[in-house]
């Protein structure tokens, strides 16, 4: 009989080593054998990567979208404006003082004052006032400051603190913030990531169940050896191995493809928005994804393709019984 | 070795397959396990694989009460015992040697362990330059020796035989029992079911008689 050269093992390991490195073997083996199971069914293998990576580029797609919109928000340059509205027939020196003390405030980059005759001045400027104001008896606006926070506009909170405690001083009528539309615009994208995050959610779960039936058929073509495997005393963990590989593989290339994809539609996207950025003169840049985006989007692939292999096995691996 | 105290297996189909079966086999022995189809030879076998479980009485194997066996106990109960198929249950995508190593992979042997011993498995059954072959090129006499190689390769304490030799002609017959004779005198405990009366007859060892689910016959023909 032909003795073998022993390969990289050593006959000279302890039996708890043996099985160690044997159990390591096997996880190697699975994966080498998954991976090249896959390989030979390269039609139905990418079929199914395909579909994980459509269900995995919209949410995606989406949240780079809101990402770019919040940039570009965080880009406007104008400050928001608060007008803070004082009380009717105030003397001079109250008003000034209000003015110095604000002016000394932190977070306030400019204050201007706008008298009453200032204001009228002004509104009867604008086209259709003149002949509505001359109907009127006397000056109806009201003694205003003008502030500008040195805050920009998507710092909502801190803005609004600012807004509260000035509206707290005794010759302040009204405080109004020019900033509905910042808090708008906060709040749908708030309410877009919402959506994109339930429409993750709610396209993992298709995931889960796509994976699950690729493996679950895996689990059928392959009844014969399961059967024999357990015959010849493999546990449970032994038999699952392969089909748990199996999954992360399908997760991990369906990411990929939808990594290269999204990176590809962005950069097609990137020039046409760079022109469009031009003509408002700003200079803003789509983002993609980027490199770390899409290895977690990668390793969420892989993580969920495990998730959906392991629910196939552990429901249909029972029925697969000797006997 | 094997020890069955008033054993009944009845089916949930109502099929009373075993009825209180008692018999006693020694460390060593290697008996024949006879009957018609239905007699009660697969679900007896099936017992010691915990494959079933008994309705009643007691299985003990190398002095443990199989009853007493958890489920996830089972594989590693199974690791004990090699088991040769009538219809051989090879696996078709992998050579011969990788057949025979199966067991040993599962058990966790270390590749140089399986190497030597899967090559030693092999050429006791005189298979060795076969080993890199795809069985499905195999002759059946062949393949059911890559059958036993695979069972024998772990060295089982006990081996289940179920009709071993239900698709080979008289000599091929007689070669695989001889072959089950050597593993014999080396220590193993061998159950063989088969209802080849006259290679039975031949092997003048102690036989098992079933019928309808009870042990009607034990001693040599």
């Amino acid at each position: 009989m032909s003795q073998p050269t022993p390969p990289n093992s050593s006959p000279r390991l302890s039996p708890r080593q043996q099985r160690l490195q044997a159990w390591k073997d096997h996880h190697r083996a699975s994966a080498h054998d998954s991976l090249l199971r896959l390989w030979r069914a390269p039609i139905q293998s990418l079929l199914t990567a395909s579909v994980i990576a459509i269900a995995l580029m919209l949410p995606a797609a989406l949240w780079v979208a809101l990402n770019n919109i919040q940039q570009l928000g965080e880009g406007w340059d104008a400050s928001p404006k608060i007008s803070v509205y004082l009380k009717p027939q105030m003397d001079t020196t109250a008003i000034d003082t209000l003015k110095t003390q604000l002016q000394n405030r932190p977070g306030i980059k400019h204050v201007e004052y706008v008298s009453p005759e200032q204001a009228l001045a002004s509104l009867n400027t604008m086209a259709g006032f003149g002949e509505t104001l001359k109907g009127l008896n006397r000056n109806p606006l009201p003694p205003t400051l003008i502030l500008t926070p040195i805050f920009n506009a998507v710092d909502v909170a801190q803005i609004q603190t600012i807004t509260d405690d000035i509206a707290k001083q005794p010759i302040v009528d009204q405080v109004d913030l020019d900033m509905a539309w910042v808090r708008r615009l906060n709040q749908w994208l708030e309410l877009g990531k919402q959506c994109a995050w339930g429409l993750a959610g709610l396209l993992s779960f298709g995931l889960l169940i796509v994976v699950g039936n690729t493996i679950r058929l895996g689990i059928e073509n392959r009844r014969d050896e399961i059967l024999i495997i357990k015959l010849v005393g493999g546990t449970n963990g032994f038999i699952r191995r392969p089909f748990l590989y199996a999954g992360a593989w399908y997760g991990l290339f369906g990411g990929v493809i939808a990594s290269i994809a999204l990176a590809i539609s962005f950069l097609c996207l990137r020039s046409a928005t760079a022109e469009l950025a031009a003509a408002y003169q700003t200079d803003f840049i789509l983002s993609g994804l980027g490199v770390l985006g899409s290895l977690v989007l990668i390793a969420l692939s892989g993580l969920i393709g495990l998730c959906g292999a392991a629910l196939a096995v552990g429901r249909h691996l029972g029925d697969v019984e000797p006997g | 070795m094997i020890e069955f105290q008033q054993v009944s297996k009845r089916y949930s189909s109502g099929f009373e397959a075993l009825n209180g079966v008692n018999f006693h086999i020694q460390p060593r022995e290697m008996v024949f396990l006879t009957g018609h189809s239905g007699a009660g030879k697969s679900t007896l076998m099936k017992l010691i694989m915990l494959m079933e479980r008994p309705t009643s009485g007691q299985v003990i194997m190398a002095g443990q009460n199989l009853s007493k066996v958890r489920p996830s106990q089972i594989p590693y109960h199974r690791r004990h015992i090699g088991v040769v198929f009538q219809n051989h249950q090879l696996l078709f995508d992998r050579s011969v040697f990788h057949n025979v190593a199966l067991p040993m992979q599962i058990a966790g042997f270390s590749e140089w362990d399986i190497g030597r011993r899967v090559r030693a498995a092999l050429d006791k059954v005189g298979l060795l330059d076969k080993e890199k072959q795809n069985p499905i090129n195999l002759s059946g006499g062949e393949q059911q020796r890559v059958g036993i190689a695979r069972a024998v390769v772990n060295k089982p304490a006990l081996l289940l035989a179920d009709e071993p030799t239900g698709n080979l002609d008289p000599q091929l017959a007689t070669e695989i029992m001889e072959l089950f004779r050597q593993f014999a005198s080396v220590g193993v405990t061998i159950m063989i079911a088969s209802h080849d009366i006259a290679l039975i007859r031949r092997m003048g060892l102690r036989v098992l008689g079933l019928e309808q689910g009870h042990l009607v016959y034990d001693g040599a023909l």
